[in-house]
């Protein structure tokens, strides 16, 4: 079961990237590129030689394979359909999240490493945007164990969709508005960042990485679709009960994950983005939404009675 | 017969001296032999009553009346380990670092130090060890005026003699505040010591003397807001004795703290509300001000403060626990304060240690002045970066264990069917992450200006890794880290045996200890899987062209690389813009005025302030010297007149007791 789920993750991973690109082009009238594209250039980048700053230490030479590793050992606590996944006990939802700070610690210290004031100016807001997401999902976290009495993710899951009240299902589609703001926050899209953009000093992710090439490269952009995945399946989770046939869960999946990057490629169509001056302004209104479901579960579940 | 440990304790304490009188050549070995031996004696202690299970009563030489007796619960059993270890690495650290003033100091100028260093080890461990008030009190002014002594190691600097000066005026005033809750119980009829204590607290109201301890023990630990000597303290003391200072000496005020909450049973729920506020106050704005810092060494000294406050977090919260009856809070919360304790005199050490040699290579601790260092001291660096890591709680390593069982502790916490409490549990979780971002922001900021990049000044240019056995100690400090993230089970199991002198059921810890083993096991894979694609990656690079050039400069290559870095300040910008007052910022610039058409050359300064400091430290002291000022006028300098004050004072107790009013 739980190879099924890292399948899951590793097919979703795959068309992600361009489903969403996709999307984008078929909005703006354009042609587009084929489904695998994305993962057509990452295969390419795989077998490409490297172009090394002469700035850079050891550390530059580390950092993306350890970001890449972080990546793929926090999809390994992801459960699937009721079912845990290879990395499940109380209390996972923490390493996981500690683990993907880890990546972006290593994805920081490798752009600071070449030295390059424009990567230094990505690396930072990275860090500090990070910094300040990190709470809303934490909070969500927290509504979650508050509403079910459970600390690891396959319990969780599994006990919001049998909660008493049928308010659960409001709490739900609030966590997977928010899960999917706080992808677009963690995976560098809109309106915080713009992977599109052509100018170094408005860049945040992109400019991160624009010394790194060949392998290295390509682990960073198969990281990238991996977290895609990641946070799709957070989502897909809330939809999928343990009591459905286990095909049909298959199929919730794929839709879900499906009109996840759909809904990555409308609002990246649609949205402007954000002056650089105004995104933490933005981030801290998730947490403060979060907030407000954390709220609402203390009114759902009676402790809290407002008269 | 005599125990073995008294004897050498003993012996090692009148031994000291000699260390003044030996050959510069030969005082560093002296002196790591006293260690040696001392801190075999204090694993002796803490192993014999560990494993005998019970409070282990030592005496000293049992011929000798006046000698205090030693007892040694498992608490102590811990703190002595600590400290043991601790200053171990110490010492060792400090044979590289003490190597090149060997030729600038005299004899007797190393030899104070290294007797201030050995008493500060002799005095921390009676601090654990000791019940009696008059005895802790005395070897809690020792381990104050050995660390005095040891921060003026290089006091020639005037700025030196005056942060130790305030370091020693700060510690008598947490003294005087123990020695006067200690005395006030005395005055009730109680015993004088921590048995007083335990007695007042079993009958009387709880919470003034507590806050009255708090207050004292907390200005050791650094608690917010009493926290203003630390970061001047540490940065001046040598990067061995920073590291000693706070990984290990900071700690005796959480001992002191813990030691009077074992005699706490009642009005817990206020006590551990207390606690766990001003522990989440000191964790964010000890990391908030650690962001703004430039001094690499004062940057580590706010992070003390942090950890600190993480640490009262786990033991506030581990109080709510037992006053509410919540065992899993109680027990998971206690124990990851507890096992902070550890974690953070790991790494905390590693870190200063890694200052130190940063220091000793380029002989500044302005981080804008370095960079470029991983490449010039390659082991220094990777081992700051594996405290770095530990430090922020990321896993796999040592820090990540014990915020996991903090957290742990205040996810179980929600549910409890009080609202209020459901409250403060997601505002310490909401704490805890943003200190774990907020310290990973701090120190991709510390690491990357000061190890990657371009050197910034040719101080860093000419920087050379430092000799072996300063990385050794470190590469000892490393291990543990490594192997209590990897193995926390093992170690956990051993903390619980403290917490059990805390809450009544620890059996949560016992359950949780196949879940910790399931966290080494994910740790374990973590670094498998970047092993394996390490190895993967070394193959593809033998089989492709691998090409060196410059930094991408967005097509502009024409000034020094090193100029157009980032820089701390700037990194640190943003967030000191948006929290604005909480971290206090000056700016000098002369702006420029609507008639000066040709603007001169100018120059833009910034520099950061503790806030709390110059409202609670700085102020006060300034209005008090104001109105010292005004009786100024009183001191004329003439003789006559100092008779008359005479005089007029002979009067009023004349007349006072003529009309019977004294």
């Amino acid at each position: 079961m739980a190879a099924l789920s890292i399948l899951m993750i590793l097919i979703s991973a795959a068309v992600i990237p361009g489903i969403i690109s996709i999307t984008k082009a078929k909005l703006s009238g354009r042609k587009g590129i084929t489904l695998f594209q994305p993962l057509k250039d990452i295969v390419r980048l795989f077998r490409k030689g490297n172009v090394y700053s002469t700035t850079t230490s050891l550390i530059f030479q580390i950092t993306p394979v350890i970001h890449f590793a972080g990546i793929f050992c926090a999809l390994l606590f992801l459960p699937f359909s009721g079912e845990a996944g290879l990395l499940s006990f109380s209390g996972d939802f923490l390493f996981f999240a500690y683990l993907l700070a880890f990546t972006k610690f290593m994805l920081i210290i490798n752009a600071m490493d070449t030295g390059s004031g424009f990567e230094g100016m990505g690396a930072n807001r990275e860090a500090l945007y990070s910094m300040l997401v990190e709470p809303a999902f934490f909070t969500i976290m927290a509504s979650l164990v508050l509403l079910t009495g459970f600390t690891s993710f396959q319990e969780v899951y599994n006990n919001v969709h049998f909660g008493d009240s049928s308010l659960s299902y409001l709490f739900a589609a609030v966590s997977i508005y928010l899960l999917v703001q706080i992808a677009m926050v963690e995976n560098s899209r809109l309106p915080v960042d713009d992977p599109r953009t052509h100018l170094e000093l408005t860049m945040i992710h992109e400019v991160m990485v624009l010394d790194n090439s060949g392998f290295d490269l390509g682990l960073i952009m198969t990281g990238n679709a991996f977290k895609f995945a990641i946070y799709g399946n957070l989502i897909a989770n809330f939809l999928l009960p343990q009591s459905f046939p286990l095909v049909a869960n298959i199929a919730i999946y794929l839709v879900v994950q499906l009109l996840f990057a759909v809904t990555v490629g409308l609002l990246e169509s649609f949205r402007a983005r954000n002056k650089i001056a105004n995104n933490p302004q933005f981030i801290i209104t998730l947490s403060s939404i979060a907030l407000v479901l954390f709220f609402s579960v203390l009114i759902i579940t009676h402790k809290l009675i407002l008269d | 017969m005599e125990s073995m440990e008294s004897i050498v304790f003993v012996g090692v304490c009148i031994a000291s001296v000699a260390v003044l009188l030996i050959t510069r050549r030969f005082q560093y070995c002296f002196s790591l032999f006293l260690h040696v031996c001392l801190s075999l004696t204090g694993v002796s202690w803490a192993v014999r009553s560990l494993l005998e299970g019970n409070t282990k009563i030592f005496s000293m030489l049992t011929d000798v009346s006046y000698l205090p007796t030693l007892t040694i619960d498992s608490l102590s059993a811990y703190f002595v380990l600590l400290i043991s270890f601790g200053m171990l690495t110490g010492i060792l650290y400090a044979g590289g670092y003490l190597k090149p003033f060997r030729k600038t100091m005299s004899r007797l100028e190393l030899g104070i130090h290294h007797l201030a260093f050995i008493w500060l080890h002799i005095s921390m461990l009676m601090v654990t060890v000791l019940r009696d008030g008059t005895f802790f009190l005395l070897a809690w002014e020792m381990m104050s005026v050995s660390s005095f002594i040891l921060i003026l190691f290089e006091a020639s600097k005037k700025e030196t003699r005056l942060i130790a000066l305030n370091y020693l005026i700060q510690m008598h005033v947490g003294f005087i505040l123990i020695m006067g809750a200690m005395m006030y119980v005395q005055s009730l009829g109680y015993a004088f010591g921590f048995d007083g204590l335990a007695g007042y607290f079993s009958k009387n109201s709880v919470l003034p003397l507590f806050l009255v301890l708090f207050a004292g023990f907390g200005i050791k630990a650094g608690f917010v807001p009493l926290h203003t000597w630390l970061p001047h303290a540490h940065p001046a003391a040598p990067s061995h004795v920073s590291g000693v200072m706070s990984g290990v000496m900071i700690k005796m005020g959480i001992y002191g703290l813990l030691r009077v909450l074992t005699y706490i049973h009642a009005e817990l729920y206020v006590v551990g509300l207390i606690i766990l506020g001003v522990s989440t106050l000191s964790g964010l704005l000890g990391v908030m001000n650690a962001i703004t810092q430039h001094d690499i060494k004062k940057l580590l000294a706010y992070h003390s403060i942090e950890n600190i406050g993480i640490i009262g977090m786990g033991i506030g919260a581990g109080l709510l626990g037992v006053a509410l009856n919540a065992p899993a809070l109680a027990a998971l919360a206690f124990t990851g304060g507890l096992l902070h304790i550890f974690n953070h005199s790991l790494f905390k050490s590693l870190l200063f240690y890694g200052a130190g040699s940063v220091y000793q290579a380029t002989h500044t601790r302005n981080v804008e002045q370095l960079g470029g260092l991983m490449k010039s001291m390659p082991k220094t660096g990777m081992l700051f970066l594996l405290g770095s890591l530990s430090i922020c709680g990321l896993p796999p390593f040592n820090g990540f264990i014990s915020e996991f069982l903090i957290y742990m502790g205040l996810f179980k916490g929600l549910g409890l069917d009080i609202w209020y409490l459901d409250l403060s549990m997601l505002a310490s979780i909401l704490g805890l992450t943003l200190i774990g971002g907020l310290a990973v922001f701090c120190f991709t900021k510390v690491f990357s200006i000061t190890f990657l990049g371009s050197p910034r000044s040719s101080k860093a240019s000419q920087a050379a890794e430092v000799s072996d056995d300063m990385i050794f100690s470190k590469i000892l400090v490393g291990v543990l880290i490594v192997a209590i993230g990897l193995f926390p089970n093992l170690f956990v199991k051993w903390v619980a045996e403290v917490t059990a002198l805390y809450v009544p059921d620890i059996s949560p810890i016992e359950n949780a200890l196949p879940t910790l083993m399931k966290v080494g096991m994910a740790g374990g894979l973590f670094i498998v899987v970047s092993l394996v694609l390490l190895w993967v990656r070394s193959r593809q690079q033998k089989q492709v062209v691998v090409e060196y050039g410059p930094t991408w400069g967005c097509g502009y290559s024409g000034a020094n690389a090193a100029v157009h870095q980032y820089t701390a300040t700037s990194y640190a910008n943003n967030f000191t813009e948006l929290v604005g007052p909480l971290v206090g910022t000056t700016t000098h610039y002369e702006k420029i005025a609507e008639e000066e058409i040709f603007p001169k050359a100018r120059h833009f300064e910034t520099h950061s302030y503790d806030v709390f400091e110059k409202t609670l430290i700085d102020k006060p002291a300034e209005l008090l010297l104001k109105s010292t000022d005004r009786h100024e006028s009183f001191q004329t300098g003439k003789l006559t007149h100092y008779l008359i004050y005479v005089f007029v004072f002979l009067a009023l107790v004349f007349l006072l007791t003529y009309f019977q009013i004294l």
